[in-house]
């Protein structure tokens, strides 16, 4: 602008110089010259106006690139914390939980006598060869649950490893599982190795902490003393369909009644079960599953004691043992309704087994030929004998559940040899006396949180003769550290 | 002989022709798949908008299609632990298995809220990785569309082309109703609200709304009535214009704060099919903020 002005006052100088008589032409041509200057300039000026805005211009464009490029780092860093991992080493540690559990127990009778009445011993169902399982309660008053340790993650894209340690209240470590199961087969192949709970039935696979009452199903406890385990392998195979269509083998050493793999020294496959599970959803508020699975095993020497009536044995007890064929068919069935399939507030699951178990083989009595008939004495032997149980648990608000369970082993449909020939009265095998156990479970529980639980449980318990026992426990169970993933 | 081989052999070829199947654990995850599969994808969703997604169980029907899918798609943060593992486990399809293409997961791809600075169960239902509820923050869309979409591309290569077209004009699509949402939530920045459970803390994060008292006193417990009245007290203090659940919610903690602090109730999609209105992802924000602005008229 400065210049303007000077350039405008040097103009008037030289307009003041000329003299007033100076001809019109010449101030034409002045005239003419300073538009030309003025011209000149205000193209200039006007050049670096322009350049002043593009110079603004562009300074705004840089800082928005700045920041949309500080606003991508920071989504950058954000995205790159979010999927960042803990570095350590120590973030490869397995998923460990523990079960605690504990309970108070009121029993009318004697949980630790048996029919035979020999103090010490644990009380068993009338009327089959005995299990030989854990029947809970084992002891009055208070006493310890087992405590559960469960260590498992993935070994590699391949394997998972899965172990599950008990400790008795005895102070007793079991492993209770303790297996591989591969993840990459696919095809809907899964094949598990090493100790493990068998597939048969619904509850079977299931864990004591998981049960909705504090103890087994009575067909549970008289045929497969609680729970069937195997040191072994099971393959599965899940069909390509929208309905769940499943079928499983297992073989091995099968770790519990009627079998009794663990005393024997052979080769082979041992013991094996077939299953096959089918379910779905009805609606969404419905779902349901089905199974029939076959557990067959070849029990060589399977002992149990019996009292003996001839009053000779110095212990007042006799040995015998079956040596034969084992097979037991198990029915499951499992629904569960829950309002619009929303389980948190209200729910309601059934769930009933039916079990058919026939032995056939030899019977041998007082093997080692204590009693007075002068054993051993050997004879044919064979048993068919149907059991069930039926419950339903009702979550009627949210963390409280009521369920009732009933349970029944029909009378077993027995033919002793020994008894038939002659060699034997029916009175001399005591446990086979004809009898039909049953039993009414109710049981109320609280969950504050899906880590723990407390319940109250009444049992009428008819499984001897003559005998009711009215149980009440109360019994903590809760589970620390890793989130458990429950099976339907 | 050889005309039975044949068809064998095409029918053995035809599952790779066929759709792209996605096992998808929440609706939202699933819409979003639709968006961008198209009609190249089939898409199974787990559960519904009336469902808790943490507390479902790994049903069988669950298992039977996880069986056959090529993409589980899941939130993660633990949202699915109690169930998501043993589908896996037992569907006996390796492809679906975590650390595989066929695995995705939502949380990874956007930045968490609430990690927690220590983890104990006694703070409640608490997540290591941070609040798994990243739904209600339509921005995550974003970030998680593109993620998904670069995972079918790979999985499905064929039809890349496709899975692109329509992740972008989606994006477009979202990015302005994005501007739209937020010209429309303006109203909503700073306003004080209480929550159910915490579900919502993306959501307040993004339209810049207030969280001033929750009905649960810890992540995952059941409202107590001793804890209904201390927020009830602070609701006195903070004046906050509405009480928040989402539709699988149990209407009872909101409905007596409700009648006792005169608040207005607003029930939230959370997930697409959460209220009639929400029928997709576009309306299921469209839903959330017309209810959100109601108590403000």
């Amino acid at each position: 602008m400065n210049r303007i002005f000077v350039s405008v006052l040097a103009a008037c100088g030289v307009l003041a110089s000329h003299s007033a008589a100076a001809a019109d032409a010449d101030l034409q041509a002045l005239r003419e010259e300073i538009a030309q200057m003025k011209k000149s300039y205000e193209q200039r000026i006007d050049a670096l106006e322009k350049r002043l805005v593009d110079t603004e211009k562009q300074a705004v464009t840089t800082r928005a690139t700045a920041e949309t490029a500080a606003s991508q780092a920071q989504a950058a860093q954000a995205t790159s914390m979010a999927s960042r991992a803990p570095a350590a080493a120590n973030a490869f540690n397995p998923e460990i939980s523990l079960i605690l559990s504990g309970m108070y127990n009121n029993t009318s009778q004697d949980p630790r006598q048996d029919p035979t009445g020999a103090a010490g011993r644990e009380r068993r169902i009338q009327g089959l060869l005995p299990s030989g399982g854990e029947f809970n309660p084992e002891a009055r008053s208070w006493s310890l649950g087992e405590s559960e340790l469960a260590i498992s993650a993935n070994i590699d894209p391949h394997f998972r490893g899965t172990f599950l340690a008990s400790i008795s209240p005895a102070n007793e470590v079991s492993i209770e599982e303790a297996h591989i199961q591969t993840l990459g087969l696919g095809n809907g192949l899964g094949i598990k190795a090493g100790r493990f709970f068998s597939g048969i039935g619904y509850a079977n696979e299931q864990h004591p902490h998981a049960w909705d009452f504090s103890d087994a199903s009575l067909p549970y406890q008289a045929y497969f003393g609680s729970q069937l385990g195997y040191d072994g392998v099971q393959v599965k195979w899940l069909a390509p369909t929208d309905l769940f269509l499943e079928f499983g083998a297992e073989f091995g050493r099968a770790l519990s009644f009627p079998a009794n793999d663990v005393e024997r020294n052979k080769n082979g496959l041992m013991s094996g079960s077939l299953f096959a599970h089918v379910g779905d959803d009805v609606g969404v508020a419905n779902s349901w599953r089905a199974g029939a699975s076959w557990f067959a095993t070849k029990p060589h020497g399977r002992s149990y004691d019996d009292i003996d009536t001839t009053n000779t044995s110095p212990t007042g007890l006799v040995t015998n043992s079956f040596s034969g064929k084992s097979n037991t068919t198990v029915l499951d069935f499992v629904w569960k309704w829950a309002p619009e399939g929303n389980a948190t507030e209200r729910n309601f699951k059934f769930q009933s087994e039916w079990f058919r178990r026939h032995e056939s083989g030899k019977l041998t009595y007082d093997v080692d030929g204590v009693g007075a008939p002068g054993g051993p004495l050997t004879g044919n032997f064979s048993s068919t004998q149907t059991g069930f149980y039926a419950q339903g648990v009702w979550q009627f608000m949210r963390d409280w559940r009521v369920g009732y369970r009933y349970d029944q082993l029909a009378s077993a449909d027995t033919s002793v040899g020994l008894i038939g020939r002659g060699t034997l009265v029916a009175a001399d095998l005591p446990i086979l006396r004809d009898y039909t156990p049953k039993r009414n479970t109710a049981m109320v529980d609280w969950s504050p949180s899906e880590f723990s639980r407390i319940r109250l449980q009444y049992a009428r318990d008819q499984t001897r003769p003559g005998v009711t026992d009215d149980q009440v426990w109360v019994h903590y169970i809760m589970s620390l550290g890793a989130h458990g993933a429950h099976k339907f | 002989m050889k005309r039975a081989f044949l068809v064998l052999l095409v029918l053995a070829a035809m599952p790779a022709a066929a759709a792209l199947k996605v096992f998808a654990t929440v609706p939202e995850w699933g819409a979003l798949a639709q968006e961008i599969g198209g009609d190249q994808v089939q898409v199974f969703t787990a559960t519904t908008a009336l469902q808790d997604p943490h507390r479902i169980d790994a049903k069988p029907s669950l298992i039977a299609r996880a069986r056959s899918a090529d993409l589980l798609i899941a939130t993660g943060a633990e949202l699915e632990i109690g169930w998501l593992p043993v589908v896996q486990r037992e569907s006996g399809n390796s492809r679906i298995q975590s650390g595989q293409a066929g695995y995705f997961e939502a949380a990874r791809h956007v930045a968490m809220l609430d990690i927690p600075a220590r983890l104990d169960r006694a703070d409640g239902d608490v997540h290591a990785g941070g609040n798994p509820h990243i739904q209600t923050d339509p921005r995550n869309f974003l970030k998680v569309g593109e993620a998904l979409a670069q995972r079918m591309k790979e999985l499905d290569p064929v039809n890349a082309a496709g899975y692109d077209s329509r992740w972008r004009a989606f994006a477009e699509r979202w990015r302005a109703n994005l501007l739209r949402w937020e010209k429309v939530a303006a109203p909503l920045k700073g306003v004080a609200v209480i929550t159910q459970h915490k579900a919502w803390t993306y959501m307040l994060d993004w339209l810049g709304m207030r969280e001033v008292g929750t009905l649960e006193p810890k992540p995952g417990v059941e409202p107590t009535v001793a804890h209904l009245s201390q927020v009830r007290q602070q609701a006195a203090n903070s004046h906050p214009r509405m009480v928040i659940r989402a539709a699988y919610n149990s209407a009872r903690p909101a409905e007596w704060l409700s009648a006792e602090a005169k608040l207005p109730i607003v029930v939230l999609p959370f997930t697409v099919g959460g209220t009639p209105e929400a029928k997709d992802l576009t309306a299921m924000f469209d839903d959330t903020v017309a209810r959100l602005l109601v108590p403000l008229k």
